[in-house]
C-alpha cells in the first residue's frame, strides 16, 4: 500500500480522476445530457464537487493518521487545488450566463443575497491558499506562518455548506449530509489538537521556564 | 439508438406538436400496440415503455384563446423533466421519475364552503363545464426560470358560476391530493401536505385563471399535476396548485403552503414582480428554458392588462 501511494504514477492516475467530473459534463454537454437547465446542471454539478474535493482534502490529514499512511500527504495539494479549480468553473457559470458578465451588477448580488455572499466569501478564501500552494511559496512564507495561512481552507468549507443550506428551499438533506462530512473532520482536528496539549502539557510542568527548543 | 433519437428530436427546431406527432408515428412504425396507454411521458420511456400508468388521452377540438402568447413554446421533453412537485421529490427530475404509478382514476374534486350548490364533480363532469380551449401562457417559477406551455382548460370562472358563491365567499382555499403511500418520497420535501393555496375571489374569477386539464394536446402527464390543476399564469408557480381535490370558498384569507413554511419570503399573493426580490433568487430576471442567460422578468409575468387592475391601490412591495 505504501509502496503503491509513493509511485509517481499514483499520482497521475489519481490527477486524471480528478477530471472525471469534468469529462463527465462535457461527455453530457455534447450528448444532449445537461437537461432542460443545462446551466443550473452545471452549477449544481460543479458545486457538488468543491465541497467534495474541500472533504476529500480535509480528509487527507485524519485518515494520514489514523492509517498511519504518511504518503497520503502527497495528494493534498493536488485535491486542494481540484476544489479551487471546481470553484472556477462554478463562478464562471455565476458570472457568465446569471450575471452576464456584468461586474456592476455581481457586486449587488452578492451584497444583497445572503447565501451568495458567503458562497463568494468561501471562493475568494480560496484564492491565496492556491496562489501560495507552491514549493516556492511555502519556504518563502516559513512551514508555520504558511500552515496558518492554509487553515483558511476550513472556514471556506464551513462557508460552502453554509453556502448550499441557505440555497435549498426546503429539503436540507443534502447540504446537511456535507456539513456532517465537514463538522467531523475538524470536530476530529479539535480532538487532536486537544489531546496533542495534554500530553505534552507534564513536560512543561516538569521544566517550568526552559522552552523547549532550547 | 433508440436512446439517442430523444436528444434529436428535442433539440431539432420543431414545434412541440410535430414532436407529439412523430412519437405516435414512431410508435405505430414500431408495432407497438397500446402503447398509447404510456403517452404523455418522455420518448425515452416510451420507446422502453415498462410502465403503463394512467393513460394519457387525446384532447380534441379546442378553441384557440386570446390569451395565447406567440413566444417559442417550450418542449414536452422539458416541461415534463424538469418541474417541481415536492409530493414527488424535491428534484426537478423527480416527478417524472417517482409519478409513473400515480392513480389518478376515479378522481373527484369536492366543491364547498360558502356556496349554494356544494358538489363533488368527477373528471368526466369537469370536462363538460365549459369548451375546452387551448392556452399557451408564459410560467414563471419563483425560482428564477420560466417556460412556454400550451395548458388546456377553461376560466375557472365558469365552475365558480356553477356552484353560486354566496356574499361571503371572499376567497378560494385550494387543496392537492396527498397519499404517503403512493407519495413516499413527501416526506424528504421539508415542507407539510397536503398542499394547498389560495386566491381572492376577484381573482379567482380573472378569465386568465385556468382550470387546467391538459398540455400538449393531451391530458396532464402525472408530474405536471394530473389530472386537474390551476395555472394562474400572472403569479408564481408554486401558486398554481397541482393534482387538485378539493375547492373551499370562504370569507377568510386560506394559509397556503409554502407561506405557512417560511412568510417572509412567499406571501399570499406571490405575483410576478421583478422589482421585489426573493432572499435567493432576484426576480429582476428570468432563465427561459433553453437559453444560457437571463432575459428581463416582466411585471406580473406581461398579463398586467389583464390583472393589473385586482391590485388598485395595493402597495406590492409589502402585499409579495
Amino acid at each position: 500500500m505504501r509502496k503503491l501511494l509513493s509511485s509517481k504514477w499514483t499520482k497521475v492516475v489519481v490527477f486524471l480522476l480528478c477530471l472525471v467530473p469534468l469529462g463527465a459534463l462535457a461527455w453530457r454537454a455534447f450528448h444532449g445530457g445537461l437537461g432542460a437547465n443545462p446551466v443550473e446542471f452545471v452549477q449544481h454539478a460543479t458545486g457538488d464537487w468543491i465541497l467534495r474535493f474541500l472533504v476529500f482534502t480535509l480528509a487527507i490529514t485524519p485518515l494520514r493518521k489514523l492509517l498511519h499512511l504518511p504518503e497520503l500527504i502527497r495528494f493534498r495539494r493536488m485535491l486542494g487545488l481540484f476544489a479551487f479549480f471546481y470553484a472556477c468553473l462554478h463562478f464562471l457559470t455565476y458570472i457568465g450566463p446569471d450575471q452576464s458578465f456584468v461586474l456592476s451588477a455581481m457586486w449587488k448580488d452578492v451584497a444583497k443575497r445572503r447565501y451568495i455572499t458567503v458562497g463568494f466569501a468561501a471562493f475568494l478564501l480560496l484564492m491565496p491558499l492556491a496562489i501560495t500552494s507552491t514549493t516556492g511559496w511555502i519556504r518563502r512564507l516559513g512551514g508555520k506562518r504558511w500552515q496558518q495561512l492554509h487553515r483558511a481552507i476550513y472556514a471556506s468549507a464551513v462557508l460552502g455548506v453554509i453556502h448550499y443550506f441557505w440555497l435549498v428551499k426546503s429539503d436540507v438533506r443534502k447540504p446537511l449530509f456535507y456539513g456532517a462530512l465537514v463538522a467531523i473532520l475538524l470536530l476530529w482536528r479539535l480532538g487532536d489538537w486537544f489531546f496533542k496539549r495534554r500530553s505534552q502539557a507534564p513536560v512543561r510542568i516538569t521544566a517550568p521556564g526552559v522552552s523547549m527548543n532550547d | 439508438m433508440l436512446i439517442r433519437k430523444a436528444p434529436e428530436l428535442t433539440n431539432a427546431d420543431i414545434t412541440p406538436k410535430s414532436v407529439y406527432l412523430d412519437r405516435r408515428k414512431f410508435l405505430q412504425a414500431m408495432g407497438i400496440a397500446g402503447a398509447t396507454a404510456a403517452a404523455g411521458r418522455g420518448l425515452w420511456e416510451l420507446a422502453f415503455a415498462t410502465q403503463t400508468a394512467f393513460a394519457a388521452t387525446k384532447l380534441t377540438g379546442l378553441a384557440k384563446s386570446p390569451f395565447s402568447t406567440t413566444e417559442k413554446q417550450n418542449t414536452f421533453e422539458d416541461v415534463t423533466h424538469y418541474n417541481n412537485f415536492y409530493e414527488f421529490g424535491t428534484d426537478k427530475g423527480d416527478p417524472a421519475k417517482n409519478s409513473k404509478n400515480f392513480n389518478t382514476s376515479s378522481w373527484s374534486v369536492s366543491v364547498e364552503g360558502e356556496v349554494k350548490k356544494p358538489r363533488k364533480f368527477s373528471m368526466d363532469e369537469i370536462l363538460k363545464i365549459a369548451p375546452l380551449e387551448e392556452r399557451i401562457y408564459r410560467h414563471r417559477c419563483v425560482e428564477a426560470w420560466s417556460i412556454v406551455v400550451p395548458w388546456i382548460g377553461f376560466s375557472f370562472s365558469n365552475l365558480i358560476n356553477l356552484v353560486e358563491p354566496t356574499a361571503k365567499a371572499q376567497f378560494v382555499a385550494f387543496q392537492s391530493y396527498f397519499d404517503h403511500r403512493q407519495m413516499p418520497q413527501g416526506k424528504y420535501a421539508g415542507i407539510d401536505f397536503p398542499y394547498v393555496e389560495g386566491l381572492r375571489m376577484d381573482e379567482a374569477m380573472n378569465p386568465l385563471a385556468l382550470l387546467c386539464v391538459g398540455m400538449y394536446g393531451e391530458t396532464l402527464p402525472n408530474q405536471d399535476g394530473a389530472p386537474v390543476r390551476m395555472v394562474l399564469p400572472w403569479k408564481y408557480g408554486f401558486k398554481s396548485i397541482k393534482s387538485l381535490v378539493k375547492i373551499k370558498f370562504q370569507q377568510k384569507m386560506p394559509p397556503t403552503t409554502w407561506n405557512l413554511s417560511a412568510p417572509g419570503e412567499y406571501g399570499f399573493y406571490s405575483n410576478v414582480n421583478p422589482s421585489v426580490d426573493h432572499p435567493r433568487w432576484a426576480q429582476s430576471k428570468e432563465r427561459r428554458l433553453g437559453e444560457i442567460f437571463k432575459r428581463p422578468t416582466l411585471m406580473f409575468n406581461g398579463y398586467g392588462d389583464q390583472v393589473a387592475s385586482l391590485y388598485n391601490g395595493m402597495d406590492l412591495k409589502k402585499n409579495y
